[in-house]
């Protein structure tokens, strides 16, 4: 488990020297709960981020239900559907919720994918031990990208 | 854009438990469903865990001939006669049938004179095996400790759920509350989050209920095996992405006191079946 951690954080640091804009998650700029420019610079990845509303660190059909991926078993009815969501927000909107859903919704049950600070009790990802060293988001910022790219394609009108 | 947090949580209580009532062996009645605990201040009416499993997960723990926690339940019944230790005696050295335990899960964790502290079932066995038996203590989740706790739940089955909240068990019970209501971990959330805003909708595959803990220890058709309240602690703090809390420790001894007393009224279920 530790050597995965590392080698993402490793990851991260090359990817943060090769695209030198991008945006850190403790420097991301909240206008009203969103985030009007790319935390990347490079257009998200739709299919990527239609990856992401299903497995790994955002599994966001655990709470919403997305007709457009009725595909896969299971969503969850905690959060409200996401059909028509780029109809009611706009990306940059999208891009803040995402980041960080605690700056649109005071006091949200949603996680914040692109946060690293303020956490109590952090553990080490899944396994109930107590987290050490660099603390990773639970979405990389071309990942924040991608899923609203992917968002911004649920539309109904 | 002046959304509230209420807007997003306000699905949670009007997706009901299903209408289900609970007789075991034809003859125990179970309280599956009654009015909260005046201390409860955002809910109305507590529910057991049972009402919010599928027909074919209710139906087994409707018999103790197909509740498969019974055969652990058998096992602890021959320990409770079985001598162990430097001091040459059994539980029912001491305590007789087992019987004379009934009334005691409904009113676990408490206050106990003698500790000075707020103590659960599994501690007072093991007080019991290191003090007065000379033996050595169970592993505070391991199988042995498991079953024992659900013997000594199993003959209190029916009766109501009713945890002393107040006078010298003040203290650790609002520590248990301020657990309860905290955003633990990368996840950010609290048990409230799941099991008071949320309980009856699904969260992917699983139906949330009121995360209540009448029916401890739990037979989960999942591991096979049955489930302690502090392993089952462990597992919903873990799913936060949080660092938890140490099994029989002092946070989950709070967590469990306060947990238990949101389920004062329900009864004593355990061992009951769960997924
Ligand atoms: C643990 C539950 C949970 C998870 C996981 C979650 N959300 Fe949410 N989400 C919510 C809730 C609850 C709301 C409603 C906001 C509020 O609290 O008022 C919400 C609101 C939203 C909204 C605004 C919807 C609208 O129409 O107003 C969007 C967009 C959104 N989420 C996207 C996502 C994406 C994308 C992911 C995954 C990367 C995700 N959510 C993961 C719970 C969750
Ligand atoms: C040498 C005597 C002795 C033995 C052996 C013994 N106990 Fe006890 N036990 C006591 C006494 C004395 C108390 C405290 C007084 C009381 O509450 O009955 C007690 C209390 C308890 C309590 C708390 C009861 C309550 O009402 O709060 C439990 C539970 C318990 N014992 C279980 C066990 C189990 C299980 C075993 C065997 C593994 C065991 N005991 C063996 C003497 C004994
Ligand atoms: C992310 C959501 C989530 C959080 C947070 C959470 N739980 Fe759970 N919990 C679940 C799920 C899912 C289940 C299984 C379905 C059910 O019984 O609700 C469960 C089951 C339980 C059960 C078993 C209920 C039964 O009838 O067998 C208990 C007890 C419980 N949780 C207590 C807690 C406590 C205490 C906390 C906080 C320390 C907590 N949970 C936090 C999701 C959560």
């Amino acid at each position: 488990m530790r050597n995965l951690v590392t080698g993402a954080a490793v990851c991260a640091v090359i990817a943060t020297v090769a695209a030198a804009e991008v945006v850190a998650p403790t420097e991301v700029v909240f206008e009203d709960g969103a985030v009007a420019t790319s935390l990347t610079g490079t257009a998200g990845d739709i299919e990527n981020g239609a990856t992401l509303m299903n497995k790994g660190a955002g599994n966001c059909i655990a709470c919403h239900q997305v007709s457009a991926l009725s595909n896969l078993p299971f969503h969850g009815e905690v959060g409200p559907t996401l059909d028509g969501v780029a109809d009611r927000w706009s990306e940059a909107e999208l891009r803040g919720i995402v980041a960080n859903a605690k700056m649109m919704f005071d006091g949200t049950m949603m996680p914040s994918f692109y946060k690293t600070e303020g956490f109590i009790r952090l553990g080490d990802a899944y396994t109930g031990n107590a987290h050490e060293g660099e603390v990773a988001p639970l979405l990389t910022a071309q990942e924040v990208e991608d899923v609203v790219a992917y968002l911004m394609t649920l539309k109904e009108e | 854009m002046a959304f509230s947090a209420a807007a997003g949580l306000s699905g949670g209580a009007f997706a009901d438990p299903d209408e289900d009532q609970l007789t075991i062996n034809g003859e125990i009645e179970i309280v599956t469903e009654t009015a909260a605990p005046e201390h409860l201040e955002y809910v109305d009416t507590i529910y057991s865990g049972w009402r919010f499993r599928s027909d074919e997960t209710q139906a087994v723990q409707m018999d103790d001939f197909d509740n498969p926690g019974m055969i652990f339940v058998e096992a602890a019944m021959e320990t409770w006669d079985t001598v162990e230790g430097t001091e040459g005696k059994s539980c029912a050295s001491c305590h007789n049938d087992v019987e004379t335990m009934a009334g005691v899960r409904a009113v676990y964790p408490k206050y106990v004179e003698a500790a000075g502290e707020v103590r659960t079932l599994e501690h007072q066995i093991n007080g019991c095996r290191e003090e007065r038996m000379g033996a050595e203590p169970y592993k505070y989740t391991s199988g042995d400790m498991v079953a024992m706790v659900g013997l000594i739940s199993m003959v209190s089955r029916g009766l109501p759920v009713n945890v002393q909240i107040d006078g010298p068990a003040q203290s650790t019970w609002e520590k248990g509350k301020e657990i309860y209501y905290t955003r633990y971990g990368q996840l950010e959330l609290s048990c409230a989050n799941c099991h008071e805003d949320n309980y009856g909708n699904m969260i992917r595959a699983d139906h949330l209920s009121q995360g209540q803990i009448n029916g401890f220890p739990t037979y989960r058709l999942k591991n096979t095996k049955l489930n302690s309240v502090h392993a089952r602690f462990k597992g919903c703090v873990r799913d936060t992405m949080a660092h938890t809390f140490k099994p029989g420790g002092p946070e989950f001894t709070a967590l469990e006191l306060y947990v238990a007393s949101r389920g004062n009224g329900l009864s004593v279920e355990g061992p009951s079946v769960r997924n």
